[in-house]
């Protein structure tokens, strides 16, 4: 995805700054945003070859390939995070946020071009942070922190005395740090830098699901920072903050994180939600179906996100009332995402729908998601929780809507932008190949992982009893074909800087109406410097 | 998804005739653990366990539709409405009905599930009278058992996996089988008491249905009937570092007379193991 250059340069009379200049002290939105996407490919790579690692180790009962389960628990740990933290947010935020926030607002840039370049090289250290805690020692001689991305205490304090989870809690830090200072750039971007004319009610559906994330992680990571801050000092300067012996207690941790938490699963979903809205459109032919329900359909899931977070601690002991209230909020969170779902498949309905790559992406997640949707209802529930809490039934689940669900996203948007992005067309059977292969391979990969779970097997178990042999052999093939679909997309980005088939400034025709299709592909280095005049409004 | 019932005939089929080859006795199909290939929970021996698993059958139907549905309506936007069959896109953006509808009829749907499940919250969080308690403590890693003193107890002993292949017996699968078991008499109500004596463990049972964390400082509580005689398993389900895959859960429920006899003999047996007096504890009351 380094690229542009050239094609910027030749059609625009701007003066492009020196290789180093222009990659290392970057302060363009575009360059950013190209810089994210390549960091968070990377570490998606890392943390795929990591789940990689667990499949291989899951593929048959016994140990294979770990020495001991810390060792493959720290293989979790690392994938978890890292996906988290370093390939989803900065691909959708980071990547998409940065290149097509200002593109489709009619910006010529952020609101703080500094700030974005210290957000992302900030997010790069947390990553080389995130991997010195692989190698340095956590619990008593073993290297690595193993107790999963929860950080729950007191195996994160007691458990791992060794400088593995010091490095992982800074990492958090500047991660967390960077994702603040990314929130307040898309928040004041959006607010302050629309074109004339594009109201709040015109602007673009993935605007609002940036707009309605970057308020998520503005009032959520602070949460995780004190957390993570009261962790460390419970670690290493003998504050008692989560330990009983000193008045403390554990459960605090897990209600500070998972409030923070909750509206983390949002973050990685809701920017997926306005790329999909895009793509629909584009390629049905149609604007959006309710675009007023569906910004506020995001809205209300962002506010509703904030006050659900203990129905991932139904088991640590709550009481009856508290439950309850716990299940009525998680349960209202269906029904904004029940009407998102409802208005993808009526923009669709009536459309004259060509099944691009991108597109097949797109309704592969309608689907996906929905499944992934309904086990959280079914999860929801705290009478039916106590049995599956902590299963492969909750693996299943959240893989459901964030690996089919945010990264089947993260490939509909580079297919969809491809083209934007890089100038070059990306033969068409690339992306539906690719497509077909992750589809199965995902769906053959988690779909089993529910009746694993609905067997009783736990989650974070390096070796499990030999009834659960079966469904977890499906399991690791599914996850090699998943895997092995990323080489077919390695293989399209370079086949089209080798074809170097030049795109067209829209290629998906009349459907495509963000601004971002009025410029050229790519986008020249500094656009809209007379600002674009929003007049009608196309919803 | 008990959806298949075909299914699980054939699965006990072919899971008899693999048993039957290995000779490894009956040990599969028994209730109280995972059978292989299973797609549905494990047979509930508790009647809260049987209502959690009735209710997951019936939101699980429920959810199938939805699922089905969604995919009906995508099926047909591909078939009618490519750019091949339908040429010029329809202008609709907005139904008001509709956008009532799709709001409404989700509530509705989860006021469906939200009653039986507030229903069954309440009888799984508000124990009836216990006929007997039990101190469950996690350590790392292994499960701790007390037997109050004053229910015919006063003993407390480890519970640890059995790691050699030769002393396992022929109805304790791998990493399942422990080398004392909790004992409990059957259709008595049990109290389990659950604390960890260092990091979070969690104690379960998934043929009881329920799963509570053990968390140091804190004393959880949990309770079941069991209505059948038998082994029951479970496995530690919160992460606790390198032995997590291997602390098991083995409840053994035995007839009255079994239960007393154990008692007897459990006293001598883990007399020598015990420390300090085990503390006396809120009982049934």
């Amino acid at each position: 995805m380094a690229h542009a250059a050239d094609a910027a340069h030749a059609d625009h009379h701007d003066h492009l700054p020196s290789f180093w200049r222009r990659w290392f002290y970057s302060t363009n939105h575009k360059d950013i945003g190209t810089l994210y996407m390549i960091f968070g490919f990377t570490a998606g790579i890392v943390g795929g070859l990591l789940s990689i690692g667990m499949r291989l180790e899951l593929q048959e009962p016994g140990l294979q390939f770990f020495s001991n389960p810390q060792a493959y628990n720290v293989f979790v740990t690392g994938h978890g995070l890292i996906m988290v933290f370093f390939m989803v947010m900065p691909t959708l935020i980071g990547g998409f946020g940065n290149w097509f926030i200002p593109l489709m607002i009619g910006a010529p840039d952020m609101a703080f071009p500094r700030m974005n370049n210290i957000s992302f090289w900030l997010t790069v250290a947390a990553f080389a942070l995130m991997l010195c805690s692989l190698f340095v020692e956590g619990a008593p001689g073993s290297l690595g922190f193993g107790g999963g991305w929860t950080v729950y205490p007191p195996l994160s304090t007691v458990g791992h005395p060794g400088p593995a989870l010091d490095f992982g809690i800074f990492a958090l830090h500047l991660a967390g740090a960077a994702s603040i200072l990314g929130a307040i750039n898309f928040i004041t971007t959006i607010l302050n830098m629309r074109a004339p004319g594009m109201t709040l009610h015109k602007m673009p559906l993935f605007a609002w699901s940036m707009l309605v994330t970057a308020f998520l992680l503005l009032l959520s990571l602070p949460v995780l920072a004190g957390a993570i801050t009261m962790l460390l000092t419970d670690r290493n300067f003998g504050t008692t903050f989560f330990d009983p012996s000193g008045g403390g207690d554990p459960v605090l941790y897990q209600h500070l994180f998972w409030f923070f938490g909750h509206p983390e699963v949002y973050i990685m979903i809701l920017p997926a939600f306005g790329i999909v809205s895009h793509i629909i459109s584009t390629f049905s032919k149609k604007p959006i179906f309710g675009y007023l329900g569906m910004a506020y359909a995001m809205v209300a899931i962002g506010v509703v996100g904030f006050v659900v977070w203990a129905h991932h601690m139904y088991t640590v002991g709550l009481s009856l009332q508290t439950q309850a209230y716990f299940v009525f909020a998680t349960m209202v969170i269906a029904v904004p995402t029940g009407v998102k779902i409802f208005s993808w498949i009526a923009t669709m309905w009536g459309g004259s729908i060509r099944f691009t790559a991108a597109m097949q992406w797109a309704v592969g997640f309608v689907f996906l998601f929905t499944v992934g949707g309904v086990t959280g209802v079914v999860l929801a529930n705290a009478p039916v929780d106590r049995y599956m809490h902590d299963t492969y039934y909750v693996v299943a689940h959240f893989h459901y809507v964030l690996s089919l669900g945010a990264v089947f996203v993260i490939f509909a948007g580079m297919y969809y932008w491809f083209p934007k992005i890089t100038g070059y067309v990306m033969p068409e059977w690339i992306g539906k190949l690719h497509f077909w292969v992750a589809f199965i391979g995902s769906n053959v990969l988690f779909f089993p992982m529910h009746f694993l779970g609905l067997s009783g097997m736990p989650r974070r178990y390096a070796d499990y009893p030999d009834a659960f042999a079966g469904w977890n052999l499906v399991s690791s093939i599914g996850g090699y074909v998943f895997f092995a679909g990323l080489f077919i997309f390695m293989f399209g980005v370079v086949y089209a800087f080798i074809r170097k088939e030049k795109a067209a400034d829209n290629p998906w025709g009349e459907g495509a109406t963000t601004l971002e299709w009025t410029l050229s592909s790519p986008p020249p280095y500094h656009q809209f410097e007379t600002l674009p005049r929003v007049i009608d409004t196309h919803h | 998804m008990r959806i298949e019932t075909g299914r699980r005939s054939v699965t006990a089929l072919s899971t008899a005739a693999v048993a039957l080859v290995l000779g490894i006795s009956e040990a599969w199909a028994a209730a109280g653990q995972p059978s292989p290939w299973e797609t549905g929970m494990q047979e509930m021996v508790t009647e809260l366990g049987q209502s959690v698993s009735n209710f997951h059958t019936y939101i699980t139907w429920l959810m199938a539709a939805i699922c089905l549905f969604v995919l009906a309506l995508l099926l047909v936007i591909v078939a009618r409405f490519n750019e091949n069959k339908n040429p010029t896109p329809s202008k609709t953006t907005h139904n008001t009905l509709l956008e009532v509808a799709w709001t409404i009829v989700p509530v509705l749907i989860l006021v469906a599930i939200a009653i039986p499940s507030f229903r069954l919250l309440r009888e799984q969080l508000v124990p009836p009278q216990a006929d007997l308690v039990v101190k469950v403590t996690g350590y790392s890693w292994y499960w701790g058992y007390e037997y109050p003193a004053d229910q015919g107890g006063g003993f407390k002993f480890d519970s640890n996996m059995i790691t050699e292949e030769k002393d396992r017996k022929p109805d304790q699968p791998r990493l399942l089988g422990a080398d004392n078991a909790m004992v409990v008499p059957v259709g008595k109500v049990v109290r389990v008491q659950v604390t960890s004596a260092d990091v979070l463990h969690s104690f379960t049972v998934p043929s009881f249905y329920f799963k509570v964390d053990a968390i140091p400082g804190r004393l959880n509580e949990v309770w079941f009937k069991a209505e059948r005689e038998g082994v029951y398993y479970g496995q530690c389900s919160e992460l606790c570092g390198n032995g997590h895959p291997y602390m098991p859960i083995e409840v053994r429920v035995v007839s009255e007379q079994q239960y007393a006899a154990w008692l007897t003999e459990a006293k001598q047996r883990y007399a020598s193991t015990d420390s300090p007096a085990p503390t006396k504890f809120a009982t049934a009351q």
